[in-house]
């Protein structure tokens, strides 16, 4: 054994150095010199330069005049991101149950004449508590309640939609998504304030 | 299944494939120390390693020697990340203060990361600095797996050699996993990363402004640090409002590629891959989750190649992949079918050209279902661990699919070379059994089957199933064991069964529930994961010394080919029939029983 302990050592801290200290170095000098932005995490900027937000982490909104993002298990405030976290809940929890109630009658209560069924993403928490998209049905499913907070024209409101909506990454891979804050800091831009 | 859903599996399975044959003569090439392109770069950093640290390359190992110097290696690796948690925050590189960690979150994380289990008991961006995840955590990533590799070297060397006293270098086959294989490997896929919006990065959290400012209610704190209680003994609740954002940052690229490459699985963030900084886009995923099982499939061709017919390798490749593909089908359905008590509430479920609709609780809407379910399958498969989505919240039958792929023993592609040398156990207990039925001697490989490897094959097989039984058991009996659980009822007993399974096989995902960080729950998970790695692995040198010291038997009429069909089906039946005899009680206590209560409650 005793043997050994040279070669396990000296190795130990050949491969520290290499893949703890060489390997990362490369990684970030490089990914800066690549892609500055991404490598900070995608912030976003007004046109004076201000960071507005990331492109990847969703905030919180609760306004009727606002899209609504998914539900946030993020303690102790929904989109602490600086403490990622899902719910945990199991589907035969009945706090599970409470949470989608309480989330079904936020939603009635901002848009009461709205009859038609709630697409599923828009009352179940997300894995990371961070989800910046929704799906397009959970966008449709606001559309008329924000439109009518921001005084506008439901089709004007689409187009808004639209532009901040990407199908699926080469056609194949994930799901068609819409960015909630984009759409919310380009919807703050053009429309009157709810 | 919707047909983008078929399409995205199919294409993820074929992809995986097609780069099985490269890669693996790659590495072969490499453990048979060929020529492979980037020597001429690597070779000589490769000799100035060895001349550093003393090592005579061209001296190979008895079996004994070979598992001490990986036990030493690993008992060292161990030493070093308990240490740097326990002393961070007087070390440079941690720009959010953080402290130290405690002695048993230390312990737990510095034996989950030496053993190549990455069990993460702790959360990433509120406990370890950046300078513990990159010293101590992907510097562990690299090696963990890199000595897995190195075992599966070993074993194949035991197979071709004849009469023979060694089985390799085990310092050579460390190094030369590390720099040939995984380092190019990673340098791309976290470069690639990045670009998709992988954070990397030494600067501080960012604080971006909230559109919307947010309040919250919590319990306020007297000067000294104990919650205020009003006269009537109630906390003293205090409002405050939140106008910025904090968003965690870190060398988190650089942690991802390994993670995923080495079958690690530790995340950066708490939530792992669900995090958008860790894994932002559907191709990020799709690339993450690539690279789950990048190695372990390819080491099929390594192993097919260097004991000399290639036909071994694709056999096992083949009993890997049919399990692997059948528990996608059940898993995309079982999570696509929703949960009942939802739709009870006029909730819509349907996937449609607009939605993936499915059980979304836990789940990242950009990822859905298919994406969701294809990665709780490869990662469980393979002994990764990474998730993202939260399995705690799957349905009972798509939380039971990845726990049983666990349960199985890591062997359907498994870990990087702890999957296929714990697959090689299986094929020898399948000649051995099937040896029985026909009169025969049983023999693999050229090589006779007997008692001694038999004995040591069995022991690599039943010490999972105890460990993770046996450490449920006395979990669930004890009160400090149960206060830890989250959820309750059947999905409770689900929440204990699921952490040990993950220890207990070298895994590392969570049902994340279940409160792990406690001194009960790191010692025994620690211990689970210390026995599952090191009771296998030691008997696995063992069966590779005792094999290269035999001679090779000739094919003869009475040989059973190990490269047929048949013997795909023996293997898988060998695989099949031992995951469920010794696991479908426990399962009946906890996903079975919430199913059935789940469906059952209209």
């Amino acid at each position: 054994m005793v043997k050994h302990l040279k070669p396990a050592a000296m190795l130990l801290v050949i491969f520290t150095v290499l893949t703890g200290v060489v390997y990362p170095a490369v990684v970030t000098g490089l990914a800066q010199l690549m892609f500055p932005n991404q490598a900070n995490g995608s912030l976003m900027a007004d046109s004076n330069g201000k960071a507005t937000g990331s492109s990847l982490i969703g905030q919180p909104f609760s306004n009727p005049g606002y899209f609504w993002g998914r539900p946030s298990a993020t303690a102790p405030f929904a989109y602490n991101a600086a403490a990622s976290s899902g719910s945990n809940l199991g589907p035969t929890n009945p706090a599970l149950m409470a949470a989608v109630k309480a989330r079904i009658a936020a939603l009635k209560a901002a848009d009461p004449d709205n009859k038609t069924p709630i697409p599923v993403d828009l009352v179940t928490a997300s894995g990371s508590g961070l989800d910046p998209h929704i799906s397009p049905a959970a966008a449709d499913y606001q559309l008329n309640r924000v439109a009518k907070a921001r005084h506008i024209k439901p089709e004007e409101l689409q187009v808004l939609v639209d532009a901040n909506t990407e199908s699926r990454q080469w056609g194949i891979f994930g799901e068609p998504r819409v960015n909630v804050l984009q759409l919310n800091l380009a919807l703050a831009q053009i429309a009157n304030k709810p | 299944m919707t047909s983008n859903s078929f399409f995205s599996c199919t294409f993820y399975v074929v992809a995986l494939l097609a780069l099985v044959k490269p890669l693996g003569w790659y590495m072969a090439r490499v453990y048979e120390d060929g020529p492979v392109g980037l020597n001429r770069l690597l070779a000589p950093l490769e000799t100035w390693i060895y001349r550093l640290s003393g090592v005579n390359p061209d001296q190979e190992m008895r079996w004994t020697d070979y598992a001490v110097a990986m036990l030493v290696f690993n008992l060292l690796g161990f030493l070093a990340v308990f240490a740097l948690q326990s002393v961070q925050t007087y070390l440079p590189f941690n720009p959010q203060n953080l402290a130290n960690v405690s002695p048993d979150s230390a312990f737990n994380t510095a034996v989950s990361f030496a053993t190549n289990t990455n069990w993460q008991g702790y959360s990433g961006e509120v406990t370890m600095s950046y300078l513990t995840q990159m010293l101590g955590l992907t510097v562990q990533n690299f090696v963990s797996a890199a000595a897995g590799m190195a075992t599966l070297a070993a074993l194949i060397r035991g197979f071709t050699r004849r009469n023979a006293e060694t089985i390799g270098n085990f310092w050579v086959d460390l190094t030369r996993s590390t720099l040939y294989i995984l380092m190019p490997l990673s340098l791309i896929l976290a470069l690639v990363l990045v670009g998709q919006g992988v954070a990397q990065t030494f600067s501080p959290y960012q604080t971006v402004p909230l559109v919307e400012t947010v309040s919250y209610e919590q319990a306020k704190l007297g000067a000294d640090g104990v919650v205020l209680q009003d006269a009537a003994g109630k906390p003293v609740m205090e409002t405050l409002e939140v106008k910025e954002q904090t968003v965690a940052v870190g060398p988190a690229a650089s942690q991802v590629a390994i993670k995923q490459l080495g079958t690690n699985g530790g995340g950066f963030f708490n939530v792992n891959s669900a995090h958008p900084l860790e894994n932002p886009t559907p191709l990020s995923n799709f690339l993450e989750m690539l690279a789950i099982l990048l190695i372990p499939a390819a080491l099929c061709y390594t192993f097919g190649m260097m004991v000399g017919d290639t036909r071994q390798g694709w056999a096992i490749l083949a009993a890997m992949t049919l399990v692997f593909v059948v528990l996608i089908s059940v898993e995309v359905l079982a999570e696509q079918s929703g949960n009942p008590a939802l739709a009870a509430l006029s909730i819509d479920q349907s996937a449609s050209t607009v939605q993936s609709g499915g059980n979304m609780e836990g789940k990242e809407t950009r990822f859905g279902i298919t994406s969701s379910a294809l990665w709780a399958v490869a990662t469980t498969a393979a002994s990764n661990g990474s998730v993202n989505a939260m399995h705690d919240s799957f349905t009972p039958i798509g939380g039971m699919v990845p726990m049983w792929l666990m349960q199985l023993g890591e062997v359907i592609f498994g870990g990087v070379g702890s999957g296929l040398y714990g697959m090689i156990m299986f094929a020898i207990v399948a000649v051995f059994v099937s040896g029985l039925m026909i009169g025969r001697t049983p023999e693999y490989l050229g090589k006779k089957i007997e008692a001694f490897e038999m004995k040591m094959a069995a022991i690599t097989i039943l010490i999972p199933p105890l460990v993770v039984l046996g450490g449920t058991a006395i979990a669930v009996m004890a009160d400090v064991g149960k206060s830890s659980v989250f959820n309750p009822g059947a999905h409770g007993f689900s929440e204990v069964l699921y952490a040990f399974s993950s220890a207990g096989n070298n895994n590392g995902s969570a049902f994340g529930g279940l409160s792990a960080n406690t001194p009960f729950y790191n010692a025994m998970l620690g211990l689970a994961m210390l026995f599952s790695r090191y009771w296998l692995a030691v008997p696995v040198l063992a069966i590779a010394g005792s094999l290269a010291a035999k001679k090779t038997v000739p094919v003869g009429s009475g040989t059973l080919p190990t490269h047929t069909p048949l013997f795909v089906a023996l293997l898988m039946g060998t695989v099949l029939m031992v995951g469920a005899l010794t696991f479908l009680p426990a399962l009946a206590l906890g996903p079975v029983v919430e199913h059935l209560q789940m469906i059952g409650a209209k």
